[in-house]
């Protein structure tokens, strides 16, 4: 596609935000006005758009893998993002030394790469990087910096093994300027954001059609389309930032909305206590988030929150520092929140009092995989401080924590996912589980297959939770699988679709969960993470069991309800098959490369081809770029193998009497079983110990400060200031300047009163006066002639 | 003064001018009104003498019949009007401090006055003797034929002024 | 004849009549002084037409009559006028302009 054509949308990513917005505004304002079908379907028209913009960009960016830009224009594009063209002389890296404040005229760029960035200006500036003047020179200057390091990158274009070196679409204008730094808004299309934008759109379309039915005649239905617009164009701004600082306005604002729609239902005040909950811990964690932000900011340079730039640094001159490593850690933070990890989890589960379609776009597929995307995105700095990739989860200056939280978080919501009631909690353990897993793929260097999963867990988890869904719409909006039972004959459609999407969580080969999950296992034994490796198959057995038990409580057997289940209307039912068959079809787009080829077969690993960044590891000095994680059979076949058995147990547990009431006999077992019941008694932990812990005494000395401190002062001032106030009146005012002004009009009135006494009305002294007064004058005049 | 040309002019200006004097003298410290107004016809009557002798004769018969023939009445009517104490009354003069005042004052005026004319007019005669009363150019014709050519618009306003005190004193003293 | 004698005489006959109208206390009396200082005028204009010989210092004087006539016409309506409201021409009394 020619890049200067009007459909090229690469560059104008920045669309897909703006419209969705443009959608939130029109539904906010006005859709209180319309009926329910006038609402959605604006919001709906809306989603549709994007995603049929996104099924284009996927096909330009496919486009542009195939034929990636050369020479000028590439240069021209990696100008763009904020990195020094590769192509330059050396002398023009060393000469970007100048600060970015220097003189931003447009032809500064050309001091830059020399011959090459000049003839940029001219020719292809205007199609594929079209930049204001400003923030095209500036942008280029800054990471100058870090560019003086590329002069090994005149080494020039091939560097990892059979991937082209693939420049992302950017685009950013400046935003403003602040003592010397540059803050920009930008977008950046490479492949991982393309994918996200699909993921995204696909998703939330879906569940847009899917609420139409699920939230009919609901109490604030305007407010729900407007939200979700809202949601669906602060993710979409979020994955497309090209700066830390604006995906951090994003994290927000999913956050946000996140906190709006969880509350839904405000009147009952268990959902707002949920919401609240899902807010203050996100917000717990974006103090990470934000002190990473900014460590990055400043170890890069302080001069740019480019993303290119910070990892550029991070894999050249900040790599293994600790500075670096404090950042990533701080960063994973925010992640440790936003998606679910370990000891900041307990929010997911209670964000389950959303309605159903919330819980599937925003706690399944969409808001906590933005995490995952900071990492994956920014993988440059957690990369380079936490060594990933060698095996090693602690070192000198070093904790791999990422890997060890992932592996730490999928047991703990595999674990706790046994001892739910509740479908929509044990989806949102098992969701945590697979967060772990994407979180644990990355920490070990599985970047691909971390992607993978999330790209494929999108598809069946908003699956299964649309599927729960469907079921408790029938069920008379009941999500206690003690209440249901033999679904499977009333609801068909709901039972295949639920089935094949369990089965992709379980990790049965046929389905794409079991390929995404096996790549990260394969990352893990071959990066040598074999402790990682240990807590991902317990995960995987613990997974398959009780997706077993779920679809087994909910599906077979008799029922056990009250109400009369039917199968659920047309659209509720045909995401839910749209989804299950993306499910499958995913398993094509990563089939991994069976017989080890050299040059890869056309069908394999295709995902990884257009998706995987290249880009983002600059070819720079010594680190290793990220390590190709090969096929290995024996584990496919194993985690297959554990998937069938920890399966057929639990049916076998479930059907039958041989394990029943394990835990009411056996002590032991019915600890461990109180100790899941109690959520790891974490949430006691927070709400009780820690906060309460701080409430009290904090709030109590905040009292005694007031009361003992503030007060006499404040009270004080006031004394102080009346006795002021009665000095200075009797003193001063009434002494001094009363005396005075007094003493002013009593001259004026003494002086008149003497004067008066010149009018006597008397004609006569009037008389006297003047002939002598006529007199005197004459004799003055004789003297004065005289 | 008291030449032998002008000895008999001179004679009868002193006798009248003393008498005018002390008329006038009388005038203001009589302590009887109709006293003070018959003292003043003595003063009147001096000066319309003197005018016969500055030979402008209309100008003393006007005087006489004005002054003496009208306004005195006027006074008369006046003092009858007023039911001013008749005979000897104390009422008449301001306290003393004021007399005082005002005898410096009129004191001062008269040196003062005394003084100019001293100095100014010491040796200037009025050549009467040489001259015809018709030359002085104070004679009736002669003052008539100034009135009603030259000075004709002072003799209207002079009428009209008349008229407006007559209307004037009517309207102020009419009795409602 | 001298000029002086004439001036003289009216200089005195003026000075005794602004004495009458500062110390004298009746309203009557006052305009008598006044006439006395009408008349010291008219003298000294009378003599100054003869000593220039020129109708004018007559004329004048013939003016100074009229008006002083009509001036002692209205100046007694007030004295009446005032008589009848205060039962007193005691000029003293008219002091409302006091203060």
């Amino acid at each position: 596609m020619d890049p200067s054509s009007s459909l090229y949308l690469l560059d104008k990513v920045w669309l897909f935000p703006a419209i969705m917005a443009g959608s939130f505004l029109i539904i906010l304002l006005v859709g209180k006005r319309f009926s329910e079908r006038v609402t959605s379907g604006i919001g709906i028209v809306a989603v549709s758009l994007c995603f049929l913009m996104s099924l284009l960009v996927g096909a330009q960016w496919i486009n542009r893998v195939n034929h990636p830009p050369t020479g000028a224009e590439m240069a021209a594009a990696q100008v763009a993002c904020g990195v020094a063209p590769t192509e330059s002389t050396a002398g023009g890296g060393a000469e970007g030394e100048h600060a970015s404040t220097e003189a931003p005229a447009a032809e500064s760029g050309s001091e830059h790469g020399a011959p090459v960035a000049g003839a940029v200006e001219g020719e292809s500036a205007a199609g594929v990087v079209t930049q204001e003047g400003e923030g095209h020179s500036t942008e280029s200057e800054a990471p100058a910096d870090g560019g003086s390091h590329s002069e090994g990158g005149t080494e020039g274009q091939a560097e990892e093994a059979h991937h082209e070196s693939v420049v992302p679409v950017c685009k950013s204008v400046e935003w403003f300027h602040w003592g010397g730094v540059q803050f920009d808004a930008g977008t950046l299309l490479d492949g991982l954001a393309a994918m996200m934008l699909f993921t995204v759109t696909l998703i939330s379309l879906l569940v847009h059609i899917y609420s139409k039915a699920y939230l009919h005649e609901d109490r604030r239905f305007t407010h729900y389309y407007a939200f979700l617009s809202l949601f669906t164009a602060s993710m979409l701004f979020y994955v497309l930032s090209n700066n830390t600082l604006q995906m951090l306005m994003g994290w927000e604002l999913v956050g946000l909305c996140s906190f709006a729609l969880i509350g839904h239902w405000w009147e009952e005040k268990a959902n707002t206590n949920a919401a609240l909950k899902a807010f203050l811990t996100n917000r717990v964690g974006d103090v990470g988030l934000l002190v990473g932000i900014i460590v990055t900011f400043f170890a890069a340079g302080g001069k740019t929150f480019n993303v290119f730039h910070i990892n550029e640094y991070a894999l050249g001159a900040g790599l293994g520092t600790t500075l670096l490593v404090v950042g990533a850690l701080c960063l994973f933070g925010g992640v440790t929140s936003k998606s679910g990890q370990f000891p900041l989890h307990t929010w997911l589960p209670d964000a389950m009092a959303g309605p159903t379609p919330v819980s599937a776009l925003i706690h399944a597929a969409t808001m906590v995989v933005a995490g995952v995307y900071l990492i994956a995105r920014m993988y440059g700095v957690f990369f380079g401080a936490l060594h990933i990739g060698s095996g090693e989860l602690l070192g000198v200056n070093y904790l791999n924590w990422v890997a060890i939280a992932g592996g730490l978080t999928t047991l703990v919501g595999g674990t706790l996912a046994f001892v739910q009631h509740d479908i929509k909690k044990v989806l949102a353990y098992s969701t945590i589980s697979q967060l772990g897993y994407m979180v644990m793929g990355l920490g070990v260097g599985a970047w691909t297959g971390a992607i993978f999963h999330l790209f494929t867990h999108a598809m069946f988890k908003a699956c299964l939770f649309l599927g729960a869904g469907s079921v408790s719409h029938a069920c008379h909006h009941t999500f206690d699988m003690r209440e249901m039972g033999g679904l499977k004959k009333y609801m068909p459609t709901t039972y295949k679709t639920f089935l094949w999407a369990s089965m992709a969580l379980a990790g049965i080969p046929i389905m794409s969960g079991f390929w995404s999950k096996d790549e990260i296992m394969s990352g893990a034994v071959n990066n040598k993470y074999y402790v990682i490796f240990a807590m991902g198959a317990i995960t995987a057995a613990m997974t398959a069991a009780y997706t077993t038990r779920m679809v087994h409580l909910t599906f077979h057997g008799e029922y056990r309800g009250h109400a009369h289940p039917h199968e659920s209307p047309k659209v509720i039912t045909v995401p839910l098959v749209i989804l299950a068959v993306l499910a499958f079809v995913a398993t094509f787009l990563n089939l991994p490369n069976f017989t080890h080829a050299e040059t890869l077969p056309w069908w394999s690993l295709r995902f990884e081809h257009f998706v995987q960044p290249t880009f983002a590891f600059p070819p720079i000095g010594p680190p290793p770029s990220l390590p190709e994680v090969p096929f290995t059979l024996w584990l496919a076949i194993g985690s297959f193998a554990v998937a069938v058995l920890s399966g057929y147990l639990m049916w076998v547990y479930q059907t039958g009497n041989a394990l029943r009431g394990l835990t009411e006999r056996v002590t032991p077992a019915r600890a461990g079983y109180t100790l899941l019941v109690n959520k790891y008694y974490l949430d006691a932990l927070y709400t009780d110990v820690i906060v309460g812990g701080i409430k009290g005494p904090v709030a109590n000395a905040a009292y005694w400060t007031n009361m003992k401190i503030i007060d006499p002062v404040v009270v004080g001032t006031g004394v102080a200031t009346k006795a002021v106030g009665r000095f200075v009146y009797r003193f001063i005012d009434q002494g001094v300047v009363d005396r005075i002004v007094n003493t002013s009009g009593l001259a004026s009135s003494e002086t008149g009163q003497f004067l008066r006494r010149g009018q006597t009305g008397k004609v006569q002294q009037y008389a006297s006066l003047l002939f002598g007064s006529a007199v005197v004058f004459v004799i003055c005049l004789i003297l004065a002639v005289r | 003064m008291f030449s032998s040309e002008t000895f008999g002019v001179d004679v009868a200006f002193s006798v009248i001018a003393v008498v005018m004097v002390v008329s006038a003298v009388r005038v203001v410290t009589t302590r009887n009104v109709v006293h003070a107004a018959l003292y003043l016809v003595m003063v009147l009557a001096g000066v319309a003498a003197q005018y016969i002798l500055l030979a402008s004769e209309f100008v003393a018969i006007t005087q006489v019949l004005v002054y003496i023939g009208a306004i005195v009445v006027l006074f008369l009517f006046g003092i009858m009007l007023t039911k001013a104490e008749l005979g000897i009354s104390n009422d008449l003069d301001n306290n003393a401090p004021q007399k005082v005042v005002g005898l410096v004052v009129a004191v001062m005026l008269a040196g003062v006055m005394g003084y100019a004319l001293w100095d100014k007019w010491d040796t200037t005669k009025i050549d009467a003797m040489n001259h015809t009363v018709a030359e002085l150019g104070q004679t009736t014709p002669q003052i008539s034929d100034s009135i009603f050519s030259t000075y004709l618009v002072p003799f209207e306003v002079a009428s009209v002024m008349l008229l407006a005190a007559l209307i004037g004193a009517i309207v102020l003293a009419r009795r409602d | 004849m001298y000029l002086n004698q004439f001036l003289f005489l009216a200089a005195i006959l003026f000075a005794i009549g602004v004495y009458g109208v500062l110390a004298r206390k009746n309203g009557v009396m006052v305009l008598m002084s006044i006439e006395l200082i009408l008349n010291a005028v008219n003298l000294n204009l009378v003599a100054f037409g003869t000593f220039g010989r020129n109708p004018v210092g007559a004329v004048f004087a013939l003016f100074v009559i009229a008006v002083a006539a009509a001036e002692v016409g209205v100046g007694l309506a007030l004295v009446i006028m005032l008589f009848r409201n205060r039962r007193s021409i005691d000029i003293d009394e008219i002091d409302l302009m006091k203060g």
